[in-house]
C-alpha cells in the first residue's frame, strides 16, 4: 500500500461534509423513523450514516435514477398557420460531481455492467455517461458477508478494487483510506492524514486477510452454454419458478438490472418525457399492443433475466451480469435463488423430474 | 423559438411537420413528413428497412419502418396501424402538424447482395410497409435486379395498402399478384390466403431472395411454403417486429436472447433466425 490516509470514526462526519462542497456525497443512511431501512441517501449534517449496515437498495440510483425527464417539451401557436401550433424541445441538463461513499465492493462493481451498455454504444446514453464521468466510487471493503452473499462466485470477492476509485479499510478507531485511482486520491487528499506505518499495516492485515475469503460457491461465469441447453427445458424452469410473484423485487434491488420504460406525461402546454426503472419480470414488459406477447408467462420471464445475466450479456460484453450483492436472494418473498437456479442448469440428474 | 441541443442525445427527436396523410385502409394511415430545418432533412440518409420512432408529445413514441424509399427524398413516409395508444394518437393528427421523429434506426435490407437476383416479395396487409421501401428502391433502380415478383394480400381488397401505386409497380416491371382471403364483389384478381396463392405460384428458388413481412401465422406458412419450394435459409428475408421504447439497444425490451430487434434487426435472414432462441 503506496499511499493510504487515515480517517478517525469521530471526523466521518466532518469529512463528509467537506466532501459535500464540491459534490453530492451519497452514503448509506437511515432515519429514526425507519431504523432498519438503509439506503443510499445525499449526505447532509446530522445524516445517521450507516457504514457498518449493507443498504437494502444499492446505489444504482445515484447514477441510473428511478425516474428522470429526458426532455421537456412546449406547445406553442404557430401565429403563421391557422390552427396551427409548434413544439419546442429542451434536454438542457446540469451534472453535479458526485461520490459515493461507503458502498460495497459489489454495488460500485454493479456499474461496471452499466458502462458497456450506456457508455460505449451503438448509441451513447447522455444522462448516464455525464454522471459516470463525474462520479467516484469509494467502496468500504467488507467484512459481514451473509448467507446470500456470493461475490466471489461471480468473479468478484469482499475486498475487490474494481469498478472503486478509492477504498475504506475498517481499522481500530476509524478506516485506512486507500486510493485505487487517480480520480480517487484526489478527492482523499483533502479529507485524510496520511496514515501511520502501523494503521497502513493494520490495513494490509484487514485487505488480505479479507481478499483471501471466499463469498459464494464455485462460479457461476461459465454456465452461458449451459442456459442454452436448458432454455427449452420448461420442467427445469417451472420447477424452479413457479412460486415466483412477479412482483419484480429482484430487478428494482439488483444493482445490474438496467431495464427502463420511457413515457410522456403533460399537463395543459407544458410536459416531460420520462425515464423510469421498469422489470423484465412484469408480464406487460413485452406485452404488444396486438395483445401478443413474446414473454407470456414468468417461465418466459425468468428465463429471460437469468439468461440476460448469465448467457446473453456474456455473449454480447463478455461478463456475467451480476454482481452477486446477494439482494433478489435476501429479499425475494418467496425465497427464489437465482444462485440454484444457475448452478442447476448444467445438473444431468433431473431433481425436479 | 431554435431547439435547444446540448449534445449529441439519441432520445432527442428531430421536430418535422406532417405534409400529407393518406387513409389507406379504415385502420391504417400513412404519413409523409418532412424534417422543419432544411438542413437536416437535405442531410438525412437511411438504408431501406430501417425504422423510426415517431413521438406524440404528451403520448409517448412507436416504431415504425421507414416506407418511403431512400431514392425519394422529398419526404419521410409512415404507415400507422390503428392498435395501441401512440398509433391512436397519430391517428387523430393532421396535416400541419409537428411531430418528432428519431431516425434511422436499426438495420437494413442487404440491397448490394440483392444485385443480379430474382425478387419474391411475400406481404400481407400493414406488412407490405417495409417491403415497400425496397421495393421502390428497386423499382428505381430497375436495370440492377431481374424479376421481381410481389405477392401481396389482405383481409378485404379494402385493407390492401398503396392500391393507388399498384400501376406504377406494374409500370416499373413488377410481377403483382394480390389477394385477398374471399370473393367480394367486383374483385378480380386473385382470392385465397398468401401462402396458398405461393405454393400456386411457386416462384422457382433459382437465382431469387424471397423478402416477407406479414402477420406472424402468415409468416409461419410462408417459411415452411418457401422451404417447400426449395428456398435455403439464407434466401429468405424477413423484418421482426418487437415492443421498443429507446430503439438504441439499452432498455431490455426487445431482445430475443442475445439479438436486440432494435440495433441487430427489424431485418433478418431465415439463418439468422433459426441461431436465435425460440422466443418469437
Amino acid at each position: 500500500m503506496e499511499q493510504a490516509f487515515f480517517l478517525a470514526d469521530a471526523e466521518l462526519q466532518e469529512a463528509l461534509a467537506g466532501l459535500s462542497a464540491q459534490a453530492d456525497v451519497w452514503v448509506p443512511a437511515s432515519d429514526a423513523r425507519k431504523p432498519g431501512l438503509v439506503r443510499f441517501r445525499r449526505f447532509q449534517p446530522g445524516l445517521t450514516v450507516r457504514l457498518d449496515a449493507r443498504s437494502l437498495v444499492s446505489a444504482k440510483e445515484v447514477l441510473f435514477p428511478r425516474s428522470e425527464t429526458l426532455l421537456r417539451f412546449t406547445k406553442e401557436k404557430d401565429l403563421s398557420v391557422p390552427a396551427g401550433h409548434r413544439i419546442h424541445l429542451d434536454d438542457a441538463r446540469t451534472v453535479r460531481p458526485v461520490v459515493v461513499f461507503g458502498c460495497r465492493p459489489c454495488d460500485a462493481r454493479g456499474f461496471l455492467t452499466f458502462d458497456p451498455v450506456f457508455t460505449k454504444g451503438p448509441y451513447r446514453d447522455p444522462y448516464y455517461s455525464e454522471r459516470r464521468e463525474k462520479t467516484t466510487f469509494v467502496s468500504l471493503v467488507c467484512r459481514d458477508a451473509d448467507a446470500a452473499c456470493f461475490c466471489s462466485a461471480v468473479g468478484s470477492g469482499p475486498a475487490d478494487p474494481e469498478g472503486s476509485d478509492a477504498q475504506l479499510i475498517p481499522v481500530d478507531g476509524g478506516y485506512v483510506l486507500r486510493p485505487v485511482t487517480e480520480r480517487g486520491a484526489a478527492l482523499l487528499e483533502p479529507i485524510g492524514r496520511t496514515a501511520a506505518p502501523e494503521q497502513i499495516r493494520e490495513a494490509q492485515d484487514v485487505l488480505d486477510q479479507v481478499g483471501r475469503e471466499t463469498v459464494g460457491e464455485g462460479s457461476l461465469t461459465t454456465l452461458a452454454e449451459a442456459f442454452r441447453a436448458r432454455f427449452q427445458d420448461p420442467a427445469f424452469w417451472h420447477a424452479h419458478i413457479d412460486k415466483c410473484l412477479s412482483c419484480g423485487l429482484c430487478t428494482f434491488v439488483c444493482p445490474t438490472c438496467y431495464c427502463f420504460t420511457i413515457t410522456d406525461e403533460a399537463r395543459g402546454l407544458n410536459g416531460e418525457r420520462i425515464r423510469s426503472w421498469d422489470a423484465c419480470m412484469f408480464p406487460h414488459f413485452t406485452l404488444e399492443a396486438s395483445g401478443h406477447n413474446p414473454r407470456p408467462s414468468k417461465v418466459e420471464r425468468y428465463r429471460n433475466r437469468v439468461g440476460h445475466k448469465f448467457s446473453y450479456f456474456p455473449a454480447r460484453y463478455g461478463q456475467v451480469a451480476c454482481c452477486g450483492c446477494g439482494r433478489c436472494v435476501r429479499h425475494c418473498p418467496v425465497s427464489v435463488d437465482i444462485r440454484a437456479v444457475v448452478r442447476d442448469l448444467p445438473a444431468q440428474e433431473e431433481a425436479h423430474a | 423559438m431554435p431547439k435547444v441541443v446540448t449534445n449529441d442525445n439519441p432520445y432527442l427527436p428531430h421536430m418535422g411537420t406532417i405534409r400529407e396523410i393518406i387513409q389507406e385502409t379504415p385502420n391504417i394511415k400513412t404519413f409523409r413528413i418532412v424534417l422543419d430545418d432544411p438542413e437536416e432533412m437535405a442531410a438525412f440518409r437511411f438504408e431501406p428497412g430501417q425504422v423510426g420512432q415517431l413521438s406524440v408529445f404528451g403520448v409517448g413514441e412507436s416504431t415504425f419502418v421507414i416506407n418511403s424509399p431512400p431514392t425519394r427524398r422529398e419526404y419521410l413516409q409512415f404507415s400507422v396501424m390503428k392498435t395501441g395508444e401512440v398509433t391512436r394518437a397519430l391517428h387523430r393528427l393532421s396535416e400541419g402538424d409537428p411531430i418528432g421523429v428519431r431516425a434511422p434506426l436499426g438495420n437494413s435490407f442487404p440491397v448490394d447482395e440483392l444485385k443480379g437476383k430474382d425478387i419474391l416479395f411475400v406481404g400481407g396487409g400493414i406488412g407490405m410497409a417495409p417491403l415497400r421501401t425496397l421495393l421502390l428502391t428497386m423499382a428505381d433502380r430497375r436495370e440492377e435486379f431481374g424479376d421481381i415478383t410481389v405477392i401481396y394480400g389482405a383481409r378485404s381488397p379494402q385493407d390492401l395498402c398503396y392500391r393507388y401505386e399498384f400501376d406504377e409497380w406494374k409500370a416499373a416491371g413488377v410481377n403483382l399478384i394480390l389477394t385477398v382471403d374471399r370473393e367480394f364483389p367486383g374483385w378480380e384478381e386473385r382470392v385465397g390466403f398468401v401462402p396458398t396463392v405461393l405454393a400456386e405460384e411457386a416462384p422457382s428458388p433459382f437465382n431469387r431472395v424471397a423478402i416477407t413481412c406479414g402477420p406472424p401465422i402468415m409468416i409461419k406458412f410462408v417459411l415452411a411454403g418457401l422451404k417447400e419450394l426449395g428456398y435455403e435459409d439464407d434466401q429468405i428475408l424477413t423484418t421482426l417486429e418487437r415492443r421498443m421504447k429507446c430503439g438504441i439497444g439499452l432498455c431490455g425490451r426487445c431482445n430475443i436472447g442475445d439479438t436486440y430487434v432494435c440495433v441487430d434487426g427489424p431485418v433478418f435472414s431465415n439463418t439468422q433466425l433459426r441461431r436465435m432462441v425460440s422466443e418469437l
